[in-house]
């Protein structure tokens, strides 16, 4: 159907976006970020992209700018990462609350300080709240077909939040392989031009980002709330209609793997999901019943689907690359947020593994699927979040 | 014809009733001239502050042009995003106007400020500049001047007020590359007018300060909003100018100068000065301040 090439995947996504035919691009390079939207200028230089592309003087910048272009009721895409998106984040609220369908890649870096260029999920885990919607995807190919998904979904009029595509630093952004690229008319099918539902032109004037008070603010963040709700199906049928169209399946909001008779359920999100699924494998073939679940939303928060998967469990390992100082991953705590009414749920391990780009190994998933062994064993969890992988001997002194 | 009958400004309003200005706000007065000047084409991008609170509310929206409130400091930003998305649409026809305060402008909205400059977008930047933080009381920002009395550089048995003169921000458009750069204020009314109808004609990056006389934060009976902007005028403290491509084309000439303490003793805000013998000293640095912008710009 489509042609497939060996590329960076940084490449890959800015062939999506090419795909997708956004109309205002803003950038602002850092690393690992800078290969996507490099990629897209030089697109735009060849005439193979016809779009307004703006490096402009900031991460900061380059949010408003995009929300701007949305507001003018255009198709518009950033990316960023890291201190990046934290710059972004006054900028992304504001999108979500002006219900301005933007997409954005956040290129997953850790935050400063100390500074890091190493991948984990701090940053993009730092805009947990902000009412855009987060996709985190596995491999090459995901990442291309997660942005042209993206698209539908943020702008179904159900919808109209921004999102983003939660891509691994360097384990993916910088990897090169294989990626079908999809014909450009299939896409146009698959995700037709932009209408909005209402932008600024001065044929019908309207007033945008107007001033609430206690007498309507509460009820536009429970619309908010509801927009969200409904995203969870919409993301369901965008992944279904795309596997239609294109014969591809990345999941929905979430991806079961072996999970049917497993007594351990893994839970991760991203370039891991690949590692996990190779000691699954083998563990398996080892008689271990452990099975995984992928966490492709984190927002909106797949809850349901989650208690579906691993109901039937006797444990579940929630792996955070991110911790919240203070209380602990962040993934976990919504897992558990979630099993807590549901009768006779599963333990729950909180692992904090892969932080500041720290490998997860085959080895690194035997040692959590072991430590959820013993908590079976036991009937208790010992620690609340289990850091795995620490080096005692950084710690001396 | 008088050339400064009330016909030539135009009728239709497109600032209307629904607003809750204070009574007497300069930045209302200026906002209901500058879309006079503008007309209806265009779209307003308006950064947090004064106007944005006394003329946002939810369904009370005084504003009968496409409005658009984002945030404090990038409000050149997102108007950066409205042109380049007008031009992907094929209507340049259609401004981008830019509507902020001093706040938004001099301090923590200038770096976006310069990026919209620098890359040169199709935009008219209005400054409203009533030369503090007035939104939320008048706290000392970039553009208050040296010896002003503010919430945040208050007047006090060993303080006159700011210790820090303004800062210079038409200057920095010209440097900046802004096509058009001018100084204008709502008690000359034909003068904004026109200065709002040229940078309109321009298609580039434009840059208008306007003066904003506030009864509120500085302290005068908001009768006189309109005698206060001409006497600041007056005085050389507020020169009234345009540079184009960096050249001095016309500035507000004064037929009579009048001395500092002119301005100075009619804003609340500057009573200290008068209080004690102390504030001469602050008196005479801003009279050599407007005695320099009356040679500079040749008033």
């Amino acid at each position: 159907m489509g042609k497939t090439e060996v590329m960076e995947i940084s490449r890959g996504i800015a062939e999506a976006i090419k795909a997708c035919r956004p109309q205002v691009i803003a950038s602002f390079p850092i690393t690992p970020q800078t290969h996507i939207i490099e990629h897209l200028a030089q697109m735009v230089a060849n005439g193979e992209l016809d779009c307004e592309y703006i490096p402009s003087d900031s991460e900061f910048a380059s949010a408003s700018i995009v929300h701007g272009a949305s507001a003018a009721g255009v198709r518009a895409y950033t990316a960023s990462a890291s201190q990046g998106l934290l710059l972004m984040t006054e900028v992304l609220w504001n999108m979500a609350g002006t219900r301005l369908p933007v997409v954005l890649t956040g290129a997953n870096r850790a935050l400063s300080a100390p500074i890091s260029i190493q991948c984990d999920h701090q940053d993009t885990f730092s805009l947990r709240d902000s009412g855009v919607m987060q996709m985190y995807v596995e491999d090459a190919q995901e990442s291309y077909d997660a942005h042209i998904q993206a698209y539908k979904l943020a702008e179904d009029p159900d919808v109209l939040l921004p999102i983003m595509v939660c891509v691994d630093g360097w384990s993916l952004t910088h990897a090169w392989e294989p990626i079908e690229l999809l014909a450009q008319e299939l896409v146009d099918k698959f995700l037709p031009p932009y209408h909005p539902v209402q932008y600024l032109t001065p044929d019908n004037p309207i007033s945008y980002g107007t001033a609430y008070d206690d007498r309507a603010l509460m009820e536009y963040r429970y619309i908010m709330q509801k927009a969200m709700d409904c995203a969870k199906s919409k993301a369901v049928k965008v992944a279904d209609e795309f596997n239609e169209m294109f014969g591809r399946h990345h999941g929905g909001l979430i991806q079961e793997y072996r999970m049917d008779d497993a007594e351990i359920g893994i839970l991760a999100m991203g370039s891991i999901i690949g590692t996990v699924k190779v000691a699954i494998d083998e563990m398996r073939a080892e008689g271990i019943k452990v099975g995984l679940v992928k966490v492709r939303f984190y927002r909106p928060f797949p809850a349901d689907e989650i208690i579906k998967a691993v109901k039937d469990t006797r444990c579940i390992a929630v792996i955070d690359r991110n911790i919240s100082l203070g209380a602990g991953g962040a993934l976990a705590a919504d897992v558990m947020a979630a099993l807590y009414n549901f009768k006779n749920h599963p333990l729950v391990l909180g692992c904090l593994a892969g932080i500041g780009g720290r490998e997860v190994t085959r080895n690194t998933v035997r040692n959590i699927v072991a430590r959820a062994q013993k908590a079976i064993d036991t009937g208790k969890v010992e620690e609340m979040n289990e850091w795995v992988g620490l080096n005692p001997e950084i710690m001396e002194d | 014809m008088a050339i400064n009958a009330i016909d030539t400004i135009p009728k239709e309003e497109l600032f209307v009733s629904g607003h809750t200005g204070c009574g007497g706000c300069g930045q209302a007065i200026a906002t209901k001239l500058v879309l006079k000047a503008t007309g209806k084409n265009v779209i307003v991008v308006t950064a947090t502050g004064c106007l944005e609170t006394f003329a946002g509310g939810y369904l009370i929206s005084p504003w009968e042009v496409p409005w658009m409130h984002p945030l404090f400091e990038n409000a050149a930003a997102v108007a950066s995003g409205v042109e380049a998305a007008l031009k992907t649409k094929h209507r340049e026809d259609i401004k981008v106007v830019v509507l902020a305060g001093d706040g938004g402008t001099f301090d923590i909205g200038f770096g976006m400020l310069s990026g919209m400059i620098e890359r040169r977008h199709n935009v008219l930047y209005v400054c409203m500049d009533n030369q503090a933080y007035v939104n939320t009381g008048y706290q000392r920002s970039g553009a208050t001047m040296y010896g002003t009395a503010t919430t945040t550089t208050p007047a006090g048995k060993i303080s006159l007020g700011k210790v820090q003169p303004n800062k210079d921000v038409p200057a920095m458009m010209v440097a900046n590359g802004a096509d058009y750069v001018a100084t204008a204020s709502p008690s000359y009314p034909w003068d904004l007018i026109r200065k709002i109808k040229k940078a309109m004609e321009i298609k580039g990056p434009t840059y208008i300060q306007v003066h904003i006389p506030c009864p509120t934060a500085h302290v005068f009976p908001e009768s006189k909003t309109i005698e206060i902007g001409r006497i600041a005028v007056e005085t050389g403290l507020v020169p009234l100018y345009e540079i184009e491509k960096g050249k001095l084309t016309s500035s507000e000439k004064i037929k009579q100068k009048r001395p500092v303490e002119d301005y100075l003793k009619r804003l609340g805000w500057y009573k200290h000065l008068f209080a004690s013998g102390d504030g001469a000293a602050v008196i005479k640095e801003l009279q050599r301040v407007a005695d320099e912008n009356i040679a500079k710009f040749n008033l």
